[in-house]
């Protein structure tokens, strides 16, 4: 009987346990930082600098503040068309005067790039790496292409989201969603090491944080 | 498919089992055509080379430090790192089960995958059945050690590298020289070039400013993007737990690559696993800050298996043996295996920074592919095998150990890897001059009349007072270094001349405390 690759790879790596003097049990010391919490006014001002350093630009305001300032931030770019996931409060564009035009799953791709703009909610942020993690599986994130193609990403962050650190951040992500960290704007520095904004995906991320909520 | 040898998994054999076999000799990119001090040789009279090396090395060695430098914890996330990882290596058949097992649920088809050879065969299999001749690529370490673009060629399929800096390799037709930054050799002049050369229909009036060059890969590559149906990409991380693959990132092709095709087919070497979803706080706080030196790479993507109505409908996952199973069988490999390819090793090495990847001959240079490629692939006996001069191409000045983020101890590795060398293949060059070396220097009488002969040398030694090449046999040693001249006289005897004992009369009484200005004692 001949073994399979998947039995071969197995019984390889076992045979290399039990050649290999290897180290016991061992136990992770998780002594880095974790658990940790910062007042309202520290976790929003560390989350700024963070964001402002990797050239995503940021709006503050108020939860009944979010349709005037959404407006505004879209009439700065002259978008137009903006593409929203079909689970997006409805009332955050109610000040807009341009055409939104929900996305659904059959929409192709070619069609999200004919898009002026995306707004979209996020699940969690990190303060200290300047982080908006997306989950794909919730209806106001939407599908992972609609925040991809267009190039610009207006990005709607409620405070209360905002966790200090990466262990807290990802504590409280669903694993199994399909999930995009976004730190800033596409960016490269395969040029002489020198960063330039804008490769492949939205070249503007504007993030616009809602302190009351 | 078959196994060739080997017994049967349910063989009851209780003694010692049988090494695991290494990636075959020849196959993939991990070996290169000729020995390191060699290869070196010609890469060091590239003057250009040095200069874009040794400014973008620089710059990132600072960054990273800043950024490393910035969290109270960044020592405590090592030792979690370095854990999780020691941990990962001893559970392996069980992680590798589970993460089976979860992708599978998600709807996701998983692969073995013993070498690279059989790597590339399934992934041509699986592009073919989808009836199309073309991929995109996220850059992958994996495929490039599998050599996994031209196996696709060969067999009629177009493979597009979409890393900015792969494209730049490939449409130049180099090979790739450091791990992170895969065009690092190259600068915007010679970019440039390239660019206008192999892209149709670019402007003839692009200037050289990285953003200009940036917006030129962007044009060219979106339509790619937006017709191709199938991709290849390898991963940073597979987590057992949840069956969660991710893969780090800044341009966003990443991102194109994983989300618009189809299919997708991801290539992840076996020691990529990691057990937990809460491990990866720990490794994204590691990798972005030592490879690139930001807090956080611009983005990360994540995925388990298929999501219906967002991405790929139909992914693959190939695990890779290649390798790895005989690295994990020996002390050295198994910790080499612990590597993240963050690339900071690489950044902060002097040979590096001086010789480039391409003089390493493999897809893995610098530091830790020094001690990864023989272990993958071997170092084959006493012959002229390029990989047994990986373990020599180091100074050991222990820079890369403190820069690794998972605590690999690179030198102590290097030092054990060429004692292995010496012991396996009996004799070296330089191992014959130091025999030589200690036969003289138990015999006195021979050892003065050496002394004497060598002082000739100065006359060999001509202005610089260097011995570019000793005679044998001491050229062992003389093939990789200078030798400075010897002195004119023998230590011993100076000593015995006149002038040596009134030298050593006067500094003795210069040397002695005098009495009214001695230090008084604590």
């Amino acid at each position: 009987m001949t073994a399979t690759a998947r039995e071969t790879v197995l019984r390889r790596v076992r045979d290399a346990l039990t050649l290999s003097s290897h180290p016991p049990e061992v136990e992770i010391p998780r002594a880095y930082r974790t658990g940790r919490t910062l007042p309202d006014e520290e976790r929003l001002a560390l989350f700024v600098d963070r964001l402002l350093d990797y050239k995503g630009r940021v709006h503050r305001c108020t939860a009944d503040g979010t349709a005037a300032v959404l407006a505004e931030v879209l009439h700065g770019h002259r978008a137009r068309r903006v593409g929203v996931p079909a689970g997006l409060d409805p009332a955050w564009l109610a000040a807009f005067d341009g055409e939104v035009v929900t996305d659904s799953p059959d929409i192709p791709a070619p069609r999200l790039d004919a898009l002026d703009g995306v707004v979209t909610a996020s699940a969690v942020s990190c303060a200290e790496t300047g982080t908006v993690f997306l989950d794909g599986a919730a209806a106001d994130q939407g599908r992972r292409a609609l925040t991809l193609v267009p190039d610009l990403h207006v990005c709607v962050v409620d405070l209360s989201s905002v966790e200090a650190g990466v262990p807290e951040a990802l504590a409280r992500l669903r694993p199994t969603s399909p999930l995009t960290l976004i730190s800033g704007p596409s960016a490269t520095s395969d040029i002489e090491l020198e960063r330039v904004e804008g490769v492949h995906g939205p070249r503007t991320l504007e993030v616009v944080i809602r302190t009351d909520v | 498919m078959s196994s060739p040898t080997g017994p049967s998994t349910r063989n009851t054999f209780l003694g010692m089992p049988a090494v695991p076999p290494r990636s075959p000799y020849g196959t993939g990119h991990l070996r290169g055509e000729r020995a390191f001090p060699e290869a070196a040789q010609d890469e060091l009279g590239n003057e250009q080379l040095r200069r874009n090396l040794g400014r973008a090395t620089h710059s990132i060695r600072a960054k990273r430090l800043a950024l490393t430098g910035e969290l109270p914890d960044w020592e405590q996330l090592r030792d979690a790192g370095s854990a999780i990882k020691t941990d990962t290596m001893n559970r392996l058949p069980e992680l590798l089960e589970q993460l089976e097992q979860k992708v599978t649920e998600h709807g996701g088809t998983v692969h073995w995958a013993r070498d690279g050879v059989e790597a590339n065969e399934i992934v041509a299999r699986l592009v073919k059945n989808t009836g199309s001749d073309e991929v995109i690529k996220v850059k992958s370490m994996a495929t490039q050690e599998t050599g996994l673009n031209e196996h696709l060629a060969s067999e009629g399929i177009t493979a597009h590298e979409t890393d900015l800096a792969e494209l730049i390799v490939q449409l130049a037709d180099d090979r790739p020289s450091h791990i992170l930054v895969p065009a690092i050799h190259r600068n915007r002049d010679e970019i440039r070039e390239i660019f206008l050369k192999e892209i149709p229909g670019i402007d003839p009036g692009l200037d050289t400013v990285p953003a200009h060059l940036a917006a030129a890969a962007r044009a060219y590559l979106r339509e790619k993007f937006m017709t191709t149906r199938v991709a290849v990409s390898g991963a940073n991380f597979g987590i057992a737990e949840t069956g969660t693959l991710s893969v780090v990132e800044s341009e966003g092709n990443g991102r194109m690559c994983l989300t618009l095709p189809e299919t997708l087919i991801t290539v992840m070497g076996i020691e990529k696993v990691l057990p937990r979803f809460q491990d990866l706080e720990v490794f994204l706080q590691l990798l972005p800050r030592s490879s690139t030196g930001e807090r956080m790479n611009p983005y990360t993507s994540m995925w388990t298996g298929v999501t219906p109505g967002d991405g790929p409908q139909d992914f693959h996952l190939v695990l890779l043996d290649n390798g790895r199973t005989a690295a994990l069988a020996d002390r050295i490999g198994r910790e080499a295996l612990h590597c993240i390819r963050c690339s900071a090793c690489l950044n902060v090495c002097p040979v590096y920074e001086r010789t480039g990847g391409h003089a390493y001959g493999s897809t893995y240079p610098g530091p830790i592919g020094a001690v990864l490629t023989p272990q993958l692939a071997g170092m084959h006996g006493a012959g002229d095998d390029p990989n047994s001069s990986l373990p020599y191409a180091s100074s050991l000045c222990g820079a890369c150990f403190d820069a690794c983020p998972v605590k690999i101890d690179i030198p102590s590795l290097l030092v054990e890897l060429r004692h292995q060398h010496t012991e396996e293949s009996g004799s070296t060059a330089e191992g014959l001059a130091m025999k030589a070396a200690a036969a003289v220097m138990k015999r006195p009488k021979l050892f003065t009349a050496a002394q004497k002969a060598a002082g000739l040398g100065r006359v060999l030694a001509g202005r610089d007072g260097t011995l570019s090449r000793l005679p044998a046999p001491f050229d062992g040693w003389s093939d990789s270094r200078d030798t400075p001249a010897p002195p004119k006289q023998s230590f011993r005897s100076w000593l015995a001349s006149p002038e040596g004992a009134a030298t050593m009369r006067a500094a003795a009484a210069e040397g002695a405390p005098h009495t009214d200005d001695a230090p008084e004692a604590p």
